[in-house]
């Protein structure tokens, strides 16, 4: 008889209440290295297209920008999107800049929100601290301009719910402004920053094939050298009318995705300056009595890639079938390729680098065949700080302590 | 890729095809039977080729759909293929998992919901149903109350 060799399991998950995707990572791990992993989630399913068909079109908005916190606003607007296709109505042009406002403000938060964690994953803390001062004046704009810093409630099919008021612009352009360019500062340090270089390039490396094949969208497809972006491809609100760039990096690993995020702020910030200075008066909606019978692709670029809305009505007041793919969905399962052969230590940073939720990396517990814990969360998040400051040393770069500053 | 190299490429493959439907310049909708949506999706991800988007799941009054999405990302187009199950007792169709690993979860998420049997599916365990979900009882199918 064949006897089952029993492989180490490192466990990973799965729940955490602050973010709302929860996932558990099974990684099989030889010695130090990732042999397997296996993924499961969905510990919190919420039905939310069973909910959708109970809704009526008006109501759904609301309901699709819970999907996920941080990407409040692209949902919506994908579903937007969707209806409006099936309508056959196009949204003043009023409103459709104050979408591109409202969703590029989102992707900032969202991108520097992502830096500090991942500096922080890797015991950067000075990233961390920086990313989350520079992230603060973006939520307050949001909330002056929708009256909440996430959640905002602000997109409806024909329109907008709130316009931004013209008295705003002159303080949205110097905030916008500050923002950018500690952002760039914040670029520069990381793109200089021996330490980083040798701490993310060639870690967690997704190759283009393997991109492809999963699927993945957004700053995790981009990393790896595919220039998608819907935004571009297949422009919505005022996206056709402003002059920016697709950024993409060829590498693939987690350093190349970082660059994208970090120079993805900065196009942000300029399609913002762009956005206000150019946004034309007149009413922000327009009345839309029925939606007719028929089906609509609705697409937005969320922070974390494309977020793809497919509804279908019968010419009720409700959607008979609302399919919703957050990009998480296809960039996860990607882990398959980029964290196979991976060091433990790295595989924080890894996982991290799609920018899935950090639910995960906060369970971490590396258990042997019985189950018994033989590393928890602190320890993996020593033990990839070590290995920082291990190469701190052997590139000869200065330890840096709180008291020298 | 431009608009008339698609439509070429398309037309290549419309004997396996039941109709096309255009609902705005640029979204197109294929509509096949279960039985050819393999070699269809085959050729759309493979030899076209498109970017997989996601697959939906409906349960229409006298049959299942399953609408595999996919996207041509340099003229902004989304090509939908419609796959129509006739058999509503014992819906099935072929997995297109071996060859497009990204569409491995979204075939287990429509095992789970509609009941869709999903034939050489490299790993048909359950995605979104909890372990002690009944078996038998498929959340999104139009019987099962809201």
């Amino acid at each position: 008889m064949k006897k089952e060799i029993k492989k180490p399991v490192l466990a990973v998950g799965a729940l955490h209440p602050l973010q709302e995707e929860m996932e558990f990572f099974q990684l099989t791990i030889d010695g130090e290295i990732v042999t397997d992993i296996d993924v499961r989630i969905s510990y919190n399913h919420r039905g939310i297209e069973k909910l959708s068909e109970s809704l009526q079109f008006d109501q759904v908005p609301f309901l699709v920008s819970r999907v996920c916190g941080i990407c409040s606003a692209s949902h919506p607007l994908a579903y937007i999107n969707a209806v409006e296709e099936i309508a056959g109505v196009t949204a003043p042009d009023r409103a459709q800049y104050v979408r591109v406002i409202i969703n590029e403000l989102e992707r900032i938060h969202s991108h520097l929100l992502w830096v500090g964690l991942a500096g922080h994953f890797i015991g950067y803390d000075t990233v961390f601290m920086w990313a989350w001062k520079y992230r603060e004046p973006v939520l307050d704009l949001l909330e002056e301009i929708t009256g909440n810093r996430n959640n905002y409630g602000n997109v409806k099919v024909g329109g907008c719910r709130e316009d931004i008021p013209n008295e705003l612009k002159p303080k949205m352009l110097k905030e916008i402004d500050k923002v950018g360019k500690k952002t760039e500062m914040l670029t520069n340090a990381v793109l200089d920053d021996p330490i980083l270089h040798a701490r993310l390039k060639g870690v967690g490396i997704l190759s283009k094939e393997d991109a492809i094949k999963f699927a993945v969208t957004g700053p995790t497809a981009r990393g790896s050298g595919i220039a998608i972006d819907v935004r571009a491809d297949d422009p919505y609100a005022a996206y056709g009318d402003l002059d920016w760039n697709v950024i993409s990096q060829p590498e693939g690993d987690v350093f190349a995705k970082a660059v994208v995020r970090l120079l993805e702020v900065l196009e942000a910030v300029k399609i913002i300056k762009e956005a206000v200075k150019k946004i034309p008066d007149g009413p922000v909606a327009i009345e839309v009595k029925e939606i007719p019978p028929g089906e609509g692709c609705g697409r937005a670029e969320a922070p974390r890639g494309e977020t793809f809305h497919y509804v279908r009505s019968d010419g009720g007041n409700r959607p008979v079938r609302h399919k919703i793919r957050a990009p998480s969905y296809v960039n996860v399962p990607s882990f398959k390729a980029s964290c196979i052969g991976e060091h433990i230590a790295d595989v924080t940073i890894t996982l991290a680098a799609v920018d899935p939720c950090y639910s995960c990396t906060e369970r971490l517990a590396v258990v042997d065949g019985h189950n018994k814990v033989i590393h928890d969360y602190e320890s993996l998040l020593r033990m990839s700080r070590e290995r920082t400051s291990r190469i701190r040393k052997e590139i000869g770069a200065p330890e840096l302590k709180l008291e020298d500053l | 890729m431009n608009q008339e190299e698609l439509n070429n490429r398309l037309s290549e493959i419309e004997p396996k095809l039941t109709g096309i439907e255009r609902t705005t310049d640029n979204r197109i909708y294929l509509l096949c039977e279960a039985e050819n949506s393999y070699e269809v999706n085959k050729f759309l991800f493979e030899d076209v080729p498109l970017r997989f988007v996601i697959a939906t799941g409906i349960d229409s009054d006298d049959c299942f759909e399953v609408l595999y999405h996919y996207s041509d990302d340099e003229i902004g187009f989304v090509v939908t293929l419609k796959a129509f199950i006739r058999d509503r007792e014992k819906p099935s169709i072929e997995s297109i998992s071996p060859f497009l690993p990204g569409a491995e979860w979204i075939e287990r998420e429509m095992h789970d919901i509609l009941g869709i049997e999903f034939r050489n599916h490299p790993n048909m365990r359950r995605l979104i149903l909890a372990d002690d979900w009944p078996e038998g009882v498929y959340p999104l199918r139009k019987e099962v109350k809201k």
